[in-house]
């Protein structure tokens, strides 16, 4: 160590913290991640090691937060712009790009070979699958470039479920592509709400939002139709094998709350919005939080409960 | 000349340095561990390499 390092006030590149490092993972989506891997790993019909489960459900989170540590290295431009994304590490000069670089390659590395080691092969090419879509299609290709980005980034969150399937059984059915589907139909309701009462934020990141490109009529259209298409496949899944009656009376009262969220959106106008300051819209965004947990909940609960003759069909 | 006084700094690479030093002693432990499983499953065949058999035969 130098007496200039010593001497210098601010933060230089590679003193960050530990949690700077942490934070370029995106730890709330790695718990999204998680979450819903688990869910696809023990709604399997197999039964797993608890160690090798855990194993699994940990790489698929490593590989989930090294993308997000490449999405920050790529993104490090329009993050500084938006308000949101302002006090992540690399805006906030904690850590350079070049260690989030180093980092999200390192780990994405590490999780793909420990996954394929721990559970199988088609896992491990699933996950590193998952990570080439969210990094190189989504975040350098078709982000900046259509107002359907939403969609395509929501293919890659929704894939967790199925590698944790494929990592539980070594074979692929429909059973975890409803449940992918239930997370990719959920994602353009979910954030289309979100860019409706922070829409500056991406106007001033230049970030072709449907609300920018499309106008915001046509995004309350989007949300509606998205919203009709996920009923109909969340309420569907409920006669899956993955199914049963606690999961579609969930589906069931969650749909139709939703639904009339997203009915009441497209009926507003922005007068109205600005007045309530877009209180219908922050509550719908509020509501699909809790949407998908409840949804892929009741999964779990009807694989948990399916061993003692109570879950299921 | 020893530095006496803890700079910040200091602070923030230790920190940094026992988190490391922690996530791979975790990683050591949870690689032991898969490998016991592994090892230990029902279905688990030592491969029968050639330095093996020729091991054998000597």
């Amino acid at each position: 160590m130098t007496d200039a390092s010593i001497n210098a006030s601010t933060a230089q590149s590679g003193d960050a913290e530990f949690g700077d490092y942490f934070a370029l993972l995106k730890p709330r989506v790695m718990s999204l991640v998680v979450f819903t891997a688990l869910v696809g790993l023990l709604a399997a019909p197999v039964s797993v090691h608890p160690v090798i489960g855990f194993c699994a459900i940990l790489f698929i989170a490593i590989g989930g937060g090294a993308s997000g540590a490449l999405n920050m290295w790529w993104d490090a431009d329009i993050d500084k712009v938006m308000v949101r994304t302002r006090k992540r590490p690399i805006p906030a000069g904690k850590v350079d790009g070049g260690e989030a670089l180093s980092l999200g390659l390192a780990l994405s590395g590490l999780s793909v070979i420990m996954l394929a080691l721990a559970t199988n092969i088609m896992a491990g090419a699933w996950l590193a699958f998952t990570i080439f879509f969210y990094v190189v299609v989504y975040t350098m290709w078709l982000k900046r470039l259509t107002p359907q980005n939403i969609v395509i980034g929501g293919a890659a969150g929704a894939f967790p479920p199925v590698i944790g399937w494929v990592a539980a059984t070594g074979s692929m059915t429909i059973e975890p592509w409803l449940m992918f589907a239930l997370t990719f139909m959920w994602t353009p309701p979910h954030f289309w709400a979100l860019a409706l009462f922070m829409r500056s934020d991406y106007d001033d990141a230049g970030v072709p939002m449907l609300t920018v490109t499309h106008g915001r009529p046509s995004t309350r259209k989007h949300i509606l139709v998205y919203t009709i298409l996920l009923a109909l496949l969340a309420v569907g899944t409920g006669f899956s094998s993955i199914g049963g009656a606690l999961y579609l009376a969930t589906a069931l009262v969650l749909n139709a709350l939703f639904l009339q969220g997203a009915w009441k959106i497209w009926r507003r106008d922005e007068v109205a919005c600005e007045a309530d300051n877009f209180k219908v819209e922050r509550s719908f965004f509020k509501l699909s939080l809790l949407y998908l947990f409840l949804h892929f909940g009741a999964i779990l609960f009807e694989a948990v409960l399916k061993p003692y003759g109570l879950g299921g069909w | 000349m020893s530095l006496r006084k803890e700079h910040e700094l200091h602070h923030r690479r230790k920190g940094r340095n026992l988190g490391v030093g922690v996530l791979l002693a975790s990683f050591v432990v949870l690689i032991l561990a898969l490998t016991m499983v592994k090892v230990t499953s029902s279905g688990f065949k030592f491969p029968n390499s050639s330095a093996d058999s020729q091991q054998t035969e000597g």
